[in-house]
């Protein structure tokens, strides 16, 4: 028992730090350009994607194990994965639209960009390609969704920092971002050594 | 007339040029930062996103009349990714080792956010050959981003272009290259260059 949760402990720990969903597989990189200019708007988006990716993994890795697989179509996943994306983000639009204006006005804006976020669906690819079991997927996904919202939460406020310098006339905005993310990428790849993968 | 005066070139050469997708607008990142550290990769991807954004644009232009506006979202998510399962199968049927190296994604297609612009921005309310053209334009536009990268990737990382060795064994790769960070920096200086270039504003 013991070491199963320390197989999902290390899964949720490399998802986050050493196998980080932006910095080394490039999921999700146009929202993080585009909306990693300050770090509130950064963090609202960060949430919207953690939870949305958790739910949408609970809801597709048993409709790939219980009705994709024993029903031989496989290849359907695109098609549906993409599918259950869309409504939950839907779903959840008119939930807390209806429920919670507060969170509305703070995440609402967000959540129709989600859709077209490529680490939901990435998330929900990987999981197949790597045979997860349901117990992995979720702390995966949590992991993934936690490890994104760091990377933009972070990348925004150095982008708030570097209000104040000087940077070369073409190089600014989405060029300098760009050159920050591959310093962090070197950054966090110092975090290798920490758990042995596999 | 001229070819360089006429309506087709003009939406070609917008699409391909003036609004690169890769390297100015910043669309369709996902991929052009992962699949670039060899040219063959990223050669087989640049090809799959030509045929997803060429058909689904013209598909989309040939239903434009009965798609309901509420729910043209939801249509165009199913058109793109039926076209996309579509070399998704071709290519694990014909290339199993591009299939296993492409991974995810291939299927993250779906999400590259120039299929749907195009739809969205273009095909809905155009007829198809000017569809097509547009979409034609941009995803060349597209696959020309992916390869001047991969092509520095590949050089600096390997030594090789296509996997036929280029320069010699006096050659020390810079392994950086063909991990992430190498794809950012080669991204942001590909961005830099282009715009200190044409002198546009940021």
């Amino acid at each position: 028992m013991s070491g199963q949760f320390l197989d999902l402990f290390i899964i949720f720990f490399a998802t986050i730090f050493i196998n980080n969903i932006v910095l080394t597989y490039f999921l999700g990189i146009c929202p993080f350009v585009a909306v990693s200019r300050e770090i509130p708007t950064a963090l609202g988006m960060g949430m919207a994607v953690i939870f949305v990716m958790f739910m949408t993994m609970a809801i597709n890795w048993p409709l790939n194990q219980l009705v994709l697989v024993p029903f031989g179509v496989e290849y359907l996943q695109f098609l549906v994965f993409i599918f259950v994306i869309a409504t939950f983000v839907q779903i959840v639009e008119i939930f807390i639209d209806r429920f919670s204006p507060v969170l509305y006005v703070n995440l609402g804006v967000f959540l129709p960009l989600i859709t077209v976020n490529c680490a939901i669906l990435g998330v929900s690819l990987l999981f197949v390609l790597r045979e997860y079991t349901y117990p992995q997927s979720l702390a995966f996904a949590l992991g993934s969704g936690i490890g994104w919202a760091l990377a933009i939460t972070a990348m925004a406020g150095i982008r708030q920092k570097l209000r104040f310098s000087h940077v070369p006339k073409g190089l600014q905005g989405p060029g300098i971002t760009m050159i920050i993310a591959g310093i962090m990428a070197l950054a966090f790849m110092g975090f290798a050594g920490m758990v042995n993968l596999n | 007339m001229e070819l360089r005066q006429t309506r087709e070139w003009k939406i070609f050469y917008e699409g391909f040029w003036k609004n690169n997708a890769g390297f100015r607008m910043m669309l369709g990142l996902c991929s052009t930062l992962a699949v670039t550290n060899n040219l063959v990769n990223s050669f087989t991807m640049s090809l799959g996103v030509i045929f997803v954004t060429c058909s689904s644009s013209s598909m989309i232009s040939i239903l434009r009349p009965i798609i309901p506006p509420r729910v043209r979202m939801a249509v165009f998510m199913m058109v793109i990714s039926t076209f996309t399962i579509v070399v998704d199968q071709v290519l694990k049927a014909f290339y199993p080792t591009v299939s296993a190296a492409l991974g995810p994604y291939v299927g993250l297609i779906i999400t590259n956010c120039i299929v749907m612009g195009r739809a969205e921005a273009f095909a809905i309310s155009n007829p198809v050959f000017p569809s097509f053209l547009d979409a034609f334009g941009v995803s060349s536009g597209y696959a020309f981003s992916l390869l001047m990268i991969a092509a520095i990737r590949e050089l600096l990382g390997f030594g090789t272009m296509f996997g036929m060795t280029v320069l010699g064994q006096w050659w020390t790769p810079w392994v950086i290259m063909i991990l992430p960070p190498g794809a950012f920096f080669v991204l942001g200086m590909y961005i830099w260059l282009l715009r200190s270039i044409s002198g546009e504003e940021s």
